[in-house]
């Protein structure tokens, strides 16, 4: 098996089945993909409804001061980053990744409940946090069913088609609310109870129509060890998958030494510590831009619609192309959008250019970023190495805001984008050379 | 792909799913009609308050304005109620503000423009509650003010991003200068002096700006960098921020001039816990009045001897009371008209 993103094959196809040669088979979406997009849809339809109202709600309604939900929510963001490769390893560990994942969407539909009883500061971090946590839970090993029933010619189309569905659902969620609230001027209660409802169908699709697809089952193995054989004779043997699919996986050093999945964390590392969270974005453009200032809440809208719009053609260029160009190509388009930010004034073509720009990167490394953490894991570990790279994500966006903030702080906003924007412009093609060589062959443990 | 993926979920499982779809979204809508139904009712209703006709002009005389939480009609919107009868009958207007200011004339209005996506927005209005003048703000409504004679409004919005910790929190704070071509001052330019020396780290947060009554150029207002809070007075002409105190948030000027009153964060932990405080200018003492509980509010001055403030109403979200509190030690707050927020006395 071996997976490269340099242009081995007459600069064609990158992953392992299309360098030999053989013509990928037509793309069928598995049924599988379609449904968890349908819950991811339902789920985020759930939890950006609310936390679109959730300023609001907190300081119009309540009464009470957002200062500490701050500082709750950056604690919460770590441990909703380390929860995700545990619950990738215990995803693993157990085989089933949808008993799993069940667990962390049933955590939020529960934190939804808390929702219609939360009034004072405690009830609703705790609220917050279940919900943050939930989603840290499900994620991992939801990537890992969807490498499991995907074409794996066609892996990072699959996660574009999840992805587009998921986003549908965090771009209408805020719309959803917004018209509650306009017809309703406190209405946070039913738009509470909407939330719940998605929560609920999404929960009830998943444990009705998602199929339990066990990882590291033997049916599954063979297909891909044919197709490894083929490739590398010797280089991945029967009997030592038969020792290593009895063994119980655990998280060790090993793992990420492997030539591909460690790489492949180390750049994820780097470019993450570069990558301002949009928040930040938004807020430069609205100190530029009168209709930034007017329409902020469209801001995250308008994101989320490109992210969708582009999830699924950058999923199939990732299949064709290379995960890893892609991956970086989204790099590229957030080093244009850090530059476009900063640039002085240009009104709304510099607003919705920036809005484009980042749409663009989330829709070629966030889906390609799973598809490709799972080209670089052996199956039995699948949700641990997906959950390894967007635990590495996670951390290091948390740390980004971070430094990002101290940098803000010294020598303002404009400044810190143009400085940011420089280090990312090395730091893509430094990943360039660590994500050359990322490949899996089947050998570490 | 194995025959595994391909196992479609037996029928019986779809029309589960189909039936707890069509349970929930319906039961949903139920619940949503049910809502804005109750929300028509109690719209419609009487005000729980007595209220006198003539809400059409600002009232003469002295007079408190206000947001009105009184469940019913006029719900959220500006009121007016005279300061010789607060529990009398209050007038109220078809102005839905968040909070309000008086110019003197006309008043502020901070609002929530609910749509398709929520805006917000500051206006002024005139003695007859028509628009003058409005502008967009950047994010919720926190704080306004006004000068005395009405040509500076200030505004303070928190900015929090799309969701509550975006990119963590700040305050947005304007000057604008009412009327003239002059454009409005944002506090963040302004040059901020603590013992002499110009702080110019950009986690600057200020706020809660008060104007001093008979210097048309002089204002106070909270500053904030690395975890430090400071009283600032501030300069409009040479446009500097200059640190006189610690530890004082959101002052309000008295009449006479002489003190300002605050809130003060006596709490170390997560959660602020603001008491109500006097600084006196001129000697620098300070005074933490008889106020047990967590008022989150820019104290307003009754009188000389009197702050008003407004305090959530215990279990019920979404309405509130204002409360007076004489302003020295060991004063017992009282109720001074229930139902209402954003108090400014009109003399």
């Amino acid at each position: 098996m071996y997976i490269s993103m340099s242009d081995r094959q007459g600069g064609r196809k990158s992953t392992v089945e299309e360098s030999q040669g053989t013509p990928a088979p037509p793309f069928r979406l598995s049924p599988a993909i379609l449904w968890l997009g349908v819950v991811s849809m339902a789920t985020d339809i759930s939890s950006e409804s609310v936390a679109a109202v959730l300023p609001l709600y907190i300081t119009g309604f309540l009464g009470l001061s957002v200062i500490a939900f701050g500082v709750i929510d950056g604690i919460n963001q770590g441990a909703s980053a380390l929860v995700r490769i545990a619950a990738g390893w215990a995803s693993d560990r157990a085989g089933r990744p949808k008993a799993v994942a069940m667990a962390g969407y049933c955590l939020s539909l529960v934190a939804r409940i808390g929702f219609l009883f939360a009034g004072g500061f405690w009830s609703i971090a705790a609220v917050v946090t279940g919900d943050r946590i939930g989603k840290g839970i499900r994620t991992a090993p939801r990537d890992a069913l969807i490498t499991t029933a995907a074409q794996p010619e066609h892996l990072a189309r699959h996660f574009g088609v999840h992805r587009l569905l998921d986003n549908i659902g965090a771009a209408a969620g805020p719309l959803i609310a917004f018209v509650i609230l306009m017809l309703m001027p406190n209405g946070y209660g039913t738009v509470f109870v909407v939330s719940l409802a998605f929560a609920a169908i999404g929960v009830a699709a998943l444990v009705l129509v998602v199929p339990d697809l066990r990882t590291g089952r033997p049916i599954r193995r063979q297909s891909r060890v044919k197709k490894a054989r083929a490739v590398e004779p010797g280089v991945l043997r029967e009997p030592a998958l038969e020792a290593r699919r009895r063994r119980i996986p655990a998280i060790r050093w090993s793992m990420f030494r492997e030539p591909g999945l460690g790489r492949l964390l180390v750049a994820s590392a780097v470019l993450g510590v570069l990558t301002v969270g949009d928040g930040f974005i938004y807020l430069v453009l609205q100190n530029k831009d009168q209709f930034a200032v007017q329409w902020f809440p469209l801001l995250y809208v308008g994101t989320n619609v490109v992210f969708l719009l582009l999830a699924v053609p950058m999923g199939r260029l990732a299949d064709t192309w290379g995960k890893g160009k892609v991956f970086l190509a989204g790099h590229v388009a957030l080093l244009a959008c850090y530059f476009l930010a900063a640039a002085p004034a240009m009104g709304l073509t510099g607003t919705l250019g920036c809005l484009v720009l980042l749409g663009a990167f989330y829709a070629a490394t966030d889906g390609v970023l799973s598809a490709f953490a799972s080209q670089l894991t052996p199956q039995h570990k699948l949700a641990t190495g997906i959950g390894a790279a967007q635990t590495v994500v996670a951390l290091s966006r948390v740390l980004s805001s971070t430094l990002f903030g101290v940098l803000w702080f010294v020598v303002g906003a404009s400044l810190a984008m143009v400085i940011v924007g420089c280090l990312l412009a090395v730091a893509v093609p430094a990943s360039y050379f660590i994500l050359r060589n990322a490949r899996y062959q089947g050998t570490a443990a | 792909m194995s025959p595994e993926t391909e196992a479609a979920p037996n029928r019986m499982r779809w029309v589960i799913l189909l039936v707890v779809t069509g349970v929930v979204l319906a039961g949903t809508g139920l619940y949503a009609v049910m809502a804005f139904q109750r929300l028509q009712e109690s719209s419609a209703a009487l005000p729980s308050v007595i209220v006198t006709s003539g809400g059409g002009t600002l009232p003469d005389g002295q007079y408190l304005l206000f947001r009105n939480t009184a469940a019913g009609q006029g719900y959220g919107m500006a009121g007016t109620v005279p300061l010789a009868d607060p529990t009398g009958a209050r007038s109220l207007s078809t102005v839905p503000c968040d909070r309000v200011y008086s110019t003197g004339s006309g008043f502020m209005c901070l609002a929530t423009e609910r749509g398709m996506v929520t805006r917000f927005d500051a206006a002024l209005l005139g003695g007859s509650y028509q628009r003058l003048q409005d502008w967009s703000l950047k994010g919720i409504p926190s704080r306004t003010r006004s000068s005395g004679d009405g040509s500076l409004v200030a505004t303070t919005v928190f900015v929090t991003g799309h969701s509550y910790a975006a990119a963590g929190f700040s305050t947005d704070t304007v000057i604008t200068h009412v009327g003239g071509g002059m454009a409005p001052d944002n506090l963040e330019d302004f040059a901020l002096m603590v013992n002499g020396q110009q702080v110019t780290a950009a986690d600057r947060n200020l706020w809660g700006v008060t104007f001093v009554p008979g210097e048309p150029d002089a204002f106070y207002a909270t500053a904030a960098s690395s975890g430090r809070l400071w009283l600032v007075r501030g300069s409009i002409s040479r446009r500097t921020l200059t640190a006189v105190a610690d530890g004082v948030e959101c002052p309000s000027v008295s009449p006479d001039g002489t003190r300002v009153a605050f809130k003060t964060n006596v709490s170390s932990g997560l959660t602020p816990q603001w008491r109500v405080a006097v600084l006196d200018l001129a000697t620098g003492t300070r005074v933490t009045l008889g106020e047990e509980r967590n008022v989150d509010d820019q104290v307003e001055w009754l009188d000389d001897q009197t702050l008003l403030y407004g305090l959530p109403r215990e279990g019920e979200p979404g309405d509130s009371d204002v409360w007076s509190l004489p302003a020295k030690a060991g004063g017992a707050p009282a109720v001074f008209l229930e139902h209402a927020w954003s108090p400014s006395v009109v003399r």
